[in-house]
């Protein structure tokens, strides 16, 4: 009971950091119609830039949080430079020039910081447990994990739901013409959504860090996992993004937990344990295809 | 014919085809083996990219996950080399089978998506098999698996690499032949229209949800071919082989040729695999130590050619004529 409740909440930290990559990538998709394959790569620079800067400040706290503006800056020169350019193209453009910005973003991060991982370790004053139930001990670390991501949620839809920004934001994704009709700042507009995806992303790549490691490509096999967990929720749909994401961090959640205990009843040990982190994948676009098939256009997309 | 000849697009493609025919005389003319495993490849990735072609180029339909079929084609040649059943006429026909029954899986249910969401799936379904090939721990799992390559006794020794080489070739100018007629039929007319406007030819009666699953049967059993030549290339097959990044080096290379054009896909193969093979020489040149980064320069590259040049390779070499 209590290890279910573990691997319940190991979930939930990384539905939530799979919300922070994807709800960027659901922004820009429902607002400007585009693919960003480039995104992944965004959040392989924020943890790459997070370990030079918690280096140089000697401060996990410190580092990340300078990181993060970092980010915003990063995202909003690529806008600028490259993705603009983009909006008015269709779709396979969009999908072949940031296929080239990911092998450009790979092949910068090998210039510049070698081809070898590097590590973040968790900060001194998380680098505990504790007892989230009496009895029941848990990282100290990942739950901050599922605070931050709760709380990044939380103003997210509150950013989206409340303010003025998130009124065009809401404008730009149902209508884009008309909101520059109406005499909105587009461009700005974008730049601003794209910086802030950015962030999330980088957020996102600079908290896993610790989890996982920092390595070259780490946003290459996640980002396409943001992809299917916005196409299930449904493209533009920030809570869509947001209950796919839970349900896709419960399934590998799940899968690597109990699967091999399953799976061993009846083939080996080694077998099972190596067969279950790929089945759990596998349910995960097993479910993408079952959605679509049911509703091609997502959970909570817009019809047309 | 002879006039095909006197246009840039005749003059240019006959050459490499001629090129092409004679590679393994001229490598060991010039003593350069290496160069006929990269011409092998070469061949190889080319009647991908003319299956994957078909569907993109000439049916607009952008699948992002054209890899899978490298991977069906060849661990269905894998497995059974590792059950024991290397013969070729066993292994070919049930590789080629398995690809298109694959295709047409999932073809039925991709098709019923658009823009956007095909792309998607498609990848997603790649993702898959990708994922299922990495969990075959009795076939190597991650690591993937040494095959020994296919027998044909009497006939052809595909461990002799010019043998190996011409029988790649004689299937790829199969597969142009193949796809010249494919694009010039009455059914490569419904494809086509069915790009331009599906809301059109549906009106005008035709059923485009099944000649487009006629199409993406037949470019997933194509792939699957290239599958089965990739995996006794390199008597190996690995999941590596079908990761989303190679489906996206597929699109790369179409569009990089010229999406929907007979040659397109060959010329851009060439192109792909030369600036691969030269960029990092060249950037030495230019510095040394710049040659191991070379992506950073074909990175923006690719990001300008998806912006400014997507008549492809095709259209530098004059306006078309059908």
């Amino acid at each position: 009971m209590e290890y279910l409740l573990l691997q319940v909440l190991n979930g939930v930290q990384l539905g939530l950091l799979m919300f922070l990559l994807a709800a960027g990538l659901t922004l820009t998709l429902g607002i400007m119609d585009l693919v960003n394959l480039a995104h992944g790569s965004l959040y392989m620079m924020g943890a790459y830039i997070a370990w030079t800067l918690i280096g140089v400040t000697d401060s996990f706290v410190l580092g990340a949080l300078l990181a993060l503006p970092a980010t915003f800056l990063l995202g909003v020169v690529v806008e600028a430079v490259v993705i603009r350019k983009l909006y008015a193209r269709d779709h396979l453009t969009q999908v072949l020039a940031t296929f080239g910005l990911i092998l450009f973003f790979n092949e910068l991060v090998r210039a510049l910081w070698g081809p070898a991982g590097k590590s973040i370790a968790v900060p001194g004053f998380l680098n505990r447990t504790i007892e989230i139930l009496p009895g029941v001990p848990y990282p100290a670390y990942r739950f901050a994990i599922i605070l931050v991501g709760a709380l990044v949620a939380i103003l997210l839809a509150w950013l989206v739901a409340r303010t003025r920004l998130g009124m065009l934001i809401r404008a730009g994704a149902s209508n884009r013409r008309m909101i520059g009709a109406l005499g909105v700042n587009i461009e700005l507009l974008f730049s601003l959504v794209f910086g802030l995806g950015a962030v999330f992303a980088g957020l996102a790549g600079l908290m896993s860090a610790p989890i996982a490691s920092v390595r070259i490509g780490m946003g290459d096999d996640i980002l396409i996992l943001a992809l299917v967990i916005i196409v299930i929720g449904g493209i533009g749909s920030i809570k869509g993004a947001f209950i796919a994401a839970m349900v896709v961090g419960q399934i590998d959640i799940v899968g690597r937990a109990f699967l091999p205990d399953i799976l061993k009843t009846f083939m080996s040990s080694s077998a099972a344990s190596s067969a279950a982190p790929a089945i759990s994948q596998v349910m995960v676009y097993v479910l993408m295809a079952v959605v679509l098939v049911w509703r091609p256009t997502g959970l909570f997309g817009q019809r047309t | 014919m002879i006039a095909a000849l006197r246009t840039p697009r005749g003059l240019a493609t006959a050459l490499i085809l001629l090129v092409l025919a004679a590679l393994p005389l001229l490598t060991q003319a010039f003593d350069q083996r290496y160069l006929l495993s990269i011409g092998t490849r070469i061949v190889i990735w080319s009647i991908a990219a003319v299956s994957l072609n078909m569907i993109l180029g000439y049916g607009g339909l952008v699948s992002f996950g054209h890899a899978m079929f490298f991977g069906i084609g060849g661990y269905a040649i894998g497995i059974l080399s590792a059950e024991g059943i290397s013969s070729g006429w066993i292994q070919w026909p049930v590789a080629l089978l398995a690809a298109t029954a694959w295709a047409v899986v999932i073809g039925a249910l991709s098709l019923r998506t658009r823009g956007l969401y095909f792309i998607m799936i498609t990848l997603a379904f790649a993702q898959l098999v990708y994922y299922v090939g990495s969990g075959l721990e009795a076939y190597g799992g991650d690591d993937g698996l040494n095959i020994s390559r296919s027998r044909f006794p009497g006939l052809i020794d595909l461990r002799d690499k010019a043998s190996f080489y011409w029988l790649c070739f004689a299937l790829l100018c199969a597969s142009l032949w193949f796809c010249g007629r494919y694009a010039n039929s009455r059914f490569g007319l419904v494809i086509r229209g069915a790009k331009s406007n599906e809301l059109r030819m549906t009106a005008l009666g035709f059923p485009v949800f099944r000649y487009r699953l006629a199409a993406f049967t037949i470019a997933g059993a194509l792939g699957g071919l290239s599958g089965i030549l990739l995996a006794n290339e390199g008597a190996y097959v690995s999941p590596a082989m079908m990761s989303w990044m190679k489906s996206g080096d597929l699109i790369v290379i179409v569009v990089l040729g010229g999406m929907g054009t007979l040659f397109g896909p060959l010329y851009g193969t060439i192109a792909f695999f030369v600036l691969e093979e030269a960029l990092p020489p060249i950037l030495n040149l230019a510095h040394k130590g710049w040659g191991e980064y070379w992506m950073i320069v074909f990175g923006p590259l690719l990001v300008l050619i998806a912006l400014y040049a997507r008549g492809g390779i095709d259209s530098l070499l004059g306006r078309r004529h059908d």
